[in-house]
Parts: structure tokens; sequence; C-alpha cells
């Protein structure tokens, strides 16, 4: 789950990290009262899960209510790269002297948690990485060990990080790696992290993803679960319990595992077809899963053709097979369907499916074939 | 010959009591797999159609001698469950539990390579392995496998796995061992592992690998193939027309602003002489005429 700067910033408040005060609105009204309440000249921010909201014109500083009021105005409705603005963030203009970044994640490559530190902030850090590879200072953590103030010291010192900020700097990364762990964030990245004038460092920025397989030990998050958006299919798969990504083509995909699911994609799009969705049924196939599945590719207008690929090891294809008419009993599917099942028992599926007789009711005896149907049924409907 | 595991691989079943455990661990034996023992806490004494259950994993080896086990527990006790294995001693792991929290897998990864190096863990989330007629830990169906060789199986991919040994199955093509590493970040086993041994194990002649989007260890595998594997591999990488930065069903399978593209990981393979197929049939079927060539 990607956490909004405002929630990210919420999350860094529960581990003692320094931010700016202020608070979020969803009005106009409401912004100008968050504005005069954190004091002005202040920052009112988009709140948006997309890089470049600034230069986007999603970020204004405003010298009073009435320069609050225009800009979130302009802001609170605004479309920033197909997203919607609904909410802003709205805290006092700092009086910035330096700005530098800070994060952790995984490395899977290394299988360890990796600092990455560097002196120049507020500016992409893949960019910093292409340009002057020099200025970022990475350090590998064992997750066993943990990383000591001494080795944050080092790294700060090693970050070229102006002599007044280290202190601040180091605290700052003591606490994020606190934040990092025992949050289960996937990412806990800061940028910029500021030195102010007063000589204190705090994060300007928040950008924080949390690991959704962890939420079972973090009741605190409920808030921010709720406000993850989804599009429509995606909500309704999600409600019941079917992994589901909505794409734009006109092949409905239903495949049991994730690896079959994300091969079958492929496929179709080498036939020449286009997938309308990523759909993993899980290890079960029953009646129940494949009417949730269909109804819920009935409902993407897109769908030409409905293409479903089982592989069954310890699912049994009979089983899959009467799964499907029964699901075809209670969803009553706009385009035809193509199937291709194989494994366990497929020779007696095929018969079982063979004796419905119907038009729209297709089977085929290899993914290949069954995706060269399918697609070949999607671009003449079209 | 097989890799990891083979006809005298004794298993404990950590959480045979439970649903899963139970299903998956007598298909195991009824395989042909030695399953001689379960651990639950709190179980201790009972037994699970004839099987012994123990309380602790320390108790069960002691007494049955076992020297691998298979964890089916729910989520939230897979790292301790994984780690009571290592500290009795098994010197293989299989970890079938996926949703497994990344810290905790992180976690168990590196105490596992700092502590007990003689331990290997193949999973989480994975389908566990295979050697056709010896050994089945996990969840792979046995019946669609091939006992004899000569092609051993890599996979991130449960179901491609048994795609793969399907395809090869189909034209009489036998396997050596088929290991599905699994689909989260951080495996305890990769494919360099499975490599590694593929290489050292006479019987098996060539490999079937199975990647997908997201990290980089396909490209690792590569580089490992370019300079320390001598039989040839077909490749199959799911996922080349997958969306960026969304996550296809496995943990794993994501690809993060320009890494862990499906192409990258091919033509990193290709460079290495891999035979690169676009799809699971096309892989199939270039390993069969690679073995009918031998």
């Amino acid at each position: 789950m990607d956490l909004f700067e405002y929630q990210g910033k919420q999350f860094f408040a529960q581990y003692g990290i320094a931010t700016s005060p202020g608070g979020v609105a969803d009005t106009v009204d409401e912004a100008v009262a968050q504005a005069n309440a954190a004091g002005y000249p202040a920052v009112i921010k988009a709140q948006v899960q997309v890089g470049g909201r600034g230069k986007a014109g999603g970020i204004k500083i405003a010298n009073n209510a009435d320069e609050a009021r225009q800009y979130a105005s302009a802001i609170l409705g605004m479309d920033i790269k197909g997203h919607l603005v609904k909410r802003v963030w709205v805290e006092r203009s700092s009086e910035i002297v330096k700005e530098y970044y800070a994060s952790y994640t995984l490395d899977r490559g290394a299988k360890k948690y990796l600092l990455m530190l560097s002196a120049q902030g507020g500016v992409e850090i893949e960019d910093v990485a292409k340009t002057d590879p020099e200025a970022i200072v990475y350090r590998h953590i064992d997750p066993t060990k943990g990383i000591s103030r001494g080795e944050i010291e080092d790294a700060v010192a090693a970050s070229k990080i102006d002599e007044e900020a280290r202190g601040g700097v180091a605290d700052v990364l003591e606490l994020l790696y606190d934040a990092f762990v025992k949050g289960d964030a996937d990412l806990a990245e800061i940028n910029p992290l500021i030195l102010n004038t007063d000589g204190n460092v705090h994060a300007l920025d928040a950008k924080v993803s949390l690991d959704d397989n962890a939420a079972y030990r973090h009741s605190e998050w409920a808030d921010w679960q709720a406000t993850v958006e989804y599009d429509g299919r995606e909500r309704l798969a999600k409600s019941k319990g079917l992994n589901y990504i909505g794409l734009d083509g006109t092949v409905g995909i239903i495949a049991n595992g994730a690896g079959l699911a994300m091969s079958t994609l492929d496929v179709v799009n080498q036939v020449g077809g286009s997938a309308a969705n990523f759909l993993d049924l899980g290890g079960g196939a029953s009646a129940d899963t494949m009417s949730a599945a269909l109804e819920v590719i009935n409902t993407d207008e897109k769908v030409r053709a409905v293409l479903v690929n089982i592989f069954g090891g310890i699912v049994r294809c009979d089983e899959v097979a009467k799964g499907i008419i029964e699901a075809l009993k209670r969803v009553e599917l706009r385009a035809p369907i193509v199937i291709r099942l194989d494994g366990t028992n497929a020779e007696l599926a095929r018969e079982i499916l063979a004796e419905q007789g119907s038009d729209s009711l297709i089977v085929e005896p290899t993914m290949l074939q069954a995706a060269k149907r399918a697609v070949e049924l999607a671009n003449r409907g079209a | 010959m097989s890799i990891f595991v083979d006809e005298n691989t004794k298993v404990i079943v950590q959480g045979l009591t439970g649903g899963q455990g139970r299903f998956h661990g007598l298909r195991n034996r009824d395989y042909g797999t030695k399953v001689v023992a379960g651990v639950t806490p709190g179980k201790g004494g009972t037994d699970v159609d004839g099987i012994p259950v123990f309380d602790t994993m320390e108790e069960a080896v002691a007494i049955t001698g076992a020297n691998a086990s298979f964890v089916s527990v729910p989520p939230r006790f897979a790292g301790d469950a994984v780690l009571e294995a290592a500290r009795a001693g098994v010197s293989l792991v299989v970890c079938i539990t996926e949703f497994i929290p990344a810290k905790d897998e992180a976690y168990f990864y590196n105490l596992l390579a700092n502590d007990f190096p003689g331990t290997r863990l193949i999973g989480p989330n994975c389908p566990g392995i295979i050697s056709p007629g010896k050994c089945n830990i996990g969840i792979t169906s046995g019946a669609i496998a091939l006992p004899g060789g000569p092609v051993g199986i890599v996979s991130r991919s449960g179901t491609l796995t048994y795609q793969a040994i399907h395809e090869l199955s189909q034209q009489n093509v036998g396997q050596t061992t088929c290991v599905g590493i699994g689909g989260d970040p951080v495996p305890g086993t990769n494919f360099i592992d499975c490599l590694a041994a593929f290489e050292s194990d006479p019987d098996t002649k060539a490999v079937l690998m199975i990647g997908e989007i997201g990290g980089t260890e396909e490209e690792k595998a590569a580089e490992f193939i370019a300079d320390h594997f001598s039989k040839p591999v077909v490749a199959y990488i799911a996922g080349q027309t997958a969306p960026a930065g969304k996550k296809m069903g496995h943990a794993g399978a994501i690809i993060s602003g320009s890494q862990g593209t499906a192409s990258a990981k091919m033509d990193a393979l290709t460079a290495a002489g891999v035979h690169v197929a676009p799809n699971p049939t096309v892989a199939g079927q270039m390993m069969v005429d690679i073995v009918r060539a031998f």
C-alpha cells in the first residue's frame, strides 16, 4: 500500500520523525482554515500518488488567506497525470538552507536492507544516480544486526552533508530505520530532508509504501487502507478475494496461478490480441470463485472474448469444468468463452464441457490454440 | 540422481494437523515420500493417519532422524517454523506459505545464511520440490511428473512449473528434479543455487528455467550460465506484457522503474547462450528437441 504524503507524515510522526506542522483539507474553506492555523507563508500541496506534482502546479505557497483560497481552489479538483486531486496538505512554509535525500528499502538482489543517503535532495534520486552517482552513499544492512549509530554517522560523513546538519540527519536516520523496520515499510523515503535556518533537520516530504502482508500486525493502518483507490472492477474483484489487475485490451483472462496468468497475457499478445485484465484464481477454481471471476470480467465493457486457462495439478480439471458450467448458470456472459484445461482429468473435463454444446462455450486443447481462438473472436467482435 | 532430495530424504511436516498440511503431507506420503513425522505445538502424542505428531522439531528430529522439513503453517507463524527447523538441524526446509511479510523473510534468510549455512531453504511462496519417482515435498501433483530425467526444472512460478513438467512428460521426456523457488522477493534458494546443483548432477543433461518479471535474479543466473554452466538451458520469462508498477499476483513480480522487465532478462539470457522461448509451449518443444538430439 502506497501512502499519500500526509499519511506518510502521520506514519513518520508515529516514530518521532519531525515534519512541519500542518493538516489536510478536502474543501477550499478547510484549506484556508488550515493555512490560517499554520501561519503564512503556507504551502498547499496536492495529495496524489504520482511524481511531478510541483511542475504540474500542484504545490503553491500562499502569503495570505486570499492567496490560500485562490490556490486551494485551483489545486482541489486538478487532474495531475490522470490523478484527481481530492485532498490537499497545508503546512507552514519552511525556511530551507539545504535539501538532502534519505531512504531505507529492501535490496532484493543483496537480500539486505539498503540505506541511501545524499547531500543532493529535492530532485529525483534516479536522476542523481545517473548524473552524479558518487553523490549517493549506499549502505547495506543485515536485518539480523540492524544499523548502529556509529555506522549511521559514518554514512552521513561520507555523504558530505553539511557539518551543521550531520547530528540532526543522523537522528532522523535512526528514527527512520525504526519506522522502516517496526512499521513494516517496503520503502521509507524522505526527499527532501531539510536543514532549516534555525538549524533543525526535518522531513519536508514523505514517500512511504507499506507491506500489505504485514497488515495483520498493524491495526493502525485501517484509516490509510480506507483511502486506497481502486477502479470499480478492482474493488469488486477485491471484495470477492480475487487477484485482479485491470488492463486495456479486449480479451478477458482467467487463469489459476500468478505465473500462468502472466503467461496467458503474453500468449494472447503474441497471437495478435490484447488482454483486458490479469486475473489469478489462486489455488482453487470452484464454482464460486469461477462465478466471481466471470462476474468481474463481465462488468468490463471492452471485453469481446473470455479466455479461461487452467492447469489442473492438485485441482482436478473435471471439478473445474463443473465449476464453469455452474458459474455460467449464475452469470450471463456478454462475450463468448474459450476454455483450455490441461493436467489432472483434463479428458473428462473436456467431455463434460462438450456435453453442454453451446456456441459461446469453446474448448481448445492447448494454451496457444485457445489464445488464438479467443483473439480471433475478440477481433471479429471489434 | 537428483538435487537437494532423493529416495532417502525423511520429511517432517510442520503443520501436519492443519487442513493444508494434512492434505499435502498425506499426498506426499502416498507418492512414496518418507513422511516420518508432523510437528504442531500442543498436539504431541497424537497422529495423522498413522504419522506421529510431536510438539517440537527438536524432539521430532531426535526420534525420527528426519533431515528435511515441509513448512505448511500460516504466514504469521512461518518465520518461527523455519528457524525452529534450522535449529533442529535439518538440511532442507521447504516453505510453501504465501503472504509472509517481507521483513520476516529478509530476517530469516539472513539468520539462516549467518548461523545455519548447512540448512537450505526452498521458498517461501513456492510449490516445493519433486524428484519424480523418489521424493515429492510440497504441492506439486506427482501424477504429471515423469521419472528418469534428463531435464532439470527450476521455476519462480507454481502453475508454470506444472505446465513445464506437463509439456515434457507429454512427449515422454522425464525430469531429474523440479524446484519451485517461489515468487517472493527474497527466495531462500535462487536460480544459481539450482543451476550449480544441476551442473554437478550427472543425470541432469539440460535445464528448463522459468523466470518472471521483477528483481534481477534471472540476469545473475545468465552471468552464472555464461561462466560456469556447461549444459544446454532453455528459458521462458513470464510477464512480457505486464504493466510496470503492478504486483502481478506474486509479491516479487513487479517492474520497478526500469528494473525487472522481461526484455532485460531475455536479453541477458540470450547473450549467455540460453535458448529463450516466447512462451511455455515453445520452451517445452525446444527442450524436447534438445533432448532428442542427444
